[in-house]
């Protein structure tokens, strides 16, 4: 146990997620022993992030402006919104550059032993924003895993009263792996979504 | 004993740093058990998709000092994805992991408790019953077995019979148990009618086609007496319920 703000630092950064004591000590004496430029620096940065850090009105994307780089975009193909969880996914999609459409970012998935709901995500901007402009194809990209497929499924009932095109990402066995490992449910959606090559 | 093994149906998971998760899990011979898995989140991880959540899985675990870590899963019920495509099913089946969750502890066997939760959850995928059936029958069940067994037959005061429901109902008692007789009934009693309490009898007893004979109206009626008398039990609302119907 450390005195005074040392100690206040170190408590600080322990409650950032992923920050265990040990590192949340070794990150205050980085500090500490750093230039004082680069704390000051960092110490900028966190005070403005907050202020200066919004949700995209369009897209609900992270962005410094009303409307994010991607939104602002005249390229970009309005006909086509990818719909997705968290923002970290729209840059996931961006590194493919297959993707030349919008995004929808949902903000999690349904999980309702956590408390989250269809209320609680960016569903209803989503249909106002589906419902005022002209889509040919929404493309779910919810997370592989059971929240992302039950976000998908709920949300794919929901399309269906606006009668637009829904397609899900396909799923099925990952690059670089061996297929003996694979469990049943990759399996079988690799089966279910398999192609004809010749 | 460093390694151990034991069948187990997966509760819930919570994010672990970058790629890990914390998996909760009710086993068949050791009770609810938490453990890591590590790298889980990758698209390339070994356990794929057999640590989601209602997925019931052959578990190695690493003993640790404050958590257990997996090391190998082999899939035995692979429930989660016939659950996940069809929303009404999954807020059943989160309804019912919660429960088991809140019914089961650490360290304490709950083989009974184990063995219903997989039934429920093996049915719900197939879509053998209404997911809304499947769900009260569930709870009602699973508060037997944690020895809160609700009566639906007779007075759960006096033992007497339960007369005939007159046009206003029998009384039907959350904090009480069950049914309660005119003489013994608390002022202000809520009352239900004869086919809700037939309809609480029959899922209790998990005799499903008399049950599936029942109307949206009655079905309505039970669930929300079985959603107050779990609630009760627990002592803790449980978060689910609010969702699907």
């Amino acid at each position: 146990m450390y005195e005074g703000i040392i100690q206040d630092l170190i408590d600080e950064f322990g409650r950032l997620p992923g920050i265990g004591p040990k590192s949340a000590q070794r990150i205050t004496f980085h500090i500490v022993q750093s230039q004082s430029a680069d704390v000051t620096r960092l110490a900028e940065l966190l005070a403005t992030v907050r202020e200066r850090v919004r949700f995209c009105t369009q897209c609900g994307n992270v962005s410094e402006q009303e409307l994010c780089s991607i939104c602002r975009d005249a390229r970009r193909d309005a006909g086509l919104i990818c719909v997705v969880e968290e923002p970290k996914d729209v840059v996931a999609i961006e590194r493919t550059r297959q993707f030349r459409g919008l995004y929808h970012v949902l903000g999690g998935a349904i999980s309702p032993i956590d408390g989250v709901g269809p209320d609680d995500l960016n569903i209803t901007q989503l249909m106002r924003r589906l419902a005022d402009t002209e889509v040919r194809e929404v493309i779910l990209a919810t997370d592989p895993n059971l929240e992302g497929e039950a976000t998908a499924t709920y949300l794919t009932r929901l399309l269906k009263t606006l009668e637009v095109p829904v397609s899900r990402l396909a799923s099925g066995l990952p690059v670089g792996g061996d297929l003996e490992f694979a469990d049943e449910i990759t399996l079988g959606r690799a089966f279910e979504g398999r192609l004809t090559v010749s | 004993m460093p390694l151990y093994r034991d069948e187990a149906v997966v509760l819930r998971t919570h994010k672990l740093g970058e790629s890990d998760r914390i998996v909760t899990m009710l086993s068949r011979d050791r009770g609810q058990i938490r453990a890591v898995a590590k790298g889980v989140r990758r698209t390339a991880s070994k356990f794929g998709a057999r640590l989601e959540p209602f997925m019931v899985a052959d578990i190695q675990f690493f003993e640790g000092r404050t958590l257990d870590t997996i090391t190998q899963a082999e899939t035995l019920g692979a429930y989660g994805g016939n659950i996940a495509a069809d929303f009404d099913r999954y807020a059943v089946a989160n309804v019912m992991v919660e429960t088991a969750e809140r019914l089961t502890t650490e360290d304490e066997p709950a083989r009974q408790q184990y063995l219903l939760l997989v039934g429920a959850l093996r049915s719900l995928a197939r879509g053998e019953h209404p997911p809304g059936l499947t769900r009260d029958s569930y709870l009602l069940r699973a508060l037997s077995l944690a020895g809160w067994a609700p009566n639906f037959s007779e007075c759960v005061r006096c033992g007497g019979e339960l007369p005939a429901a007159h046009g206003g109902g029998t009384a039907l008692v959350v904090q009480l148990g069950g049914t309660v007789c005119d003489a013994c009934a608390p002022p202000g009693s809520p009352r239900m009618s004869a086919e809700t309490i037939a309809l609480l009898g029959t899922l209790l007893a998990g005799e499903w086609g008399r049950a599936k004979a029942h109307g949206e109206g009655t079905r309505a009626q039970a669930r929300g007496f079985v959603s107050a008398y779990t609630q009760w039990h627990i002592e803790r609302g449980i978060r689910s319920l609010r969702y699907g119907h």
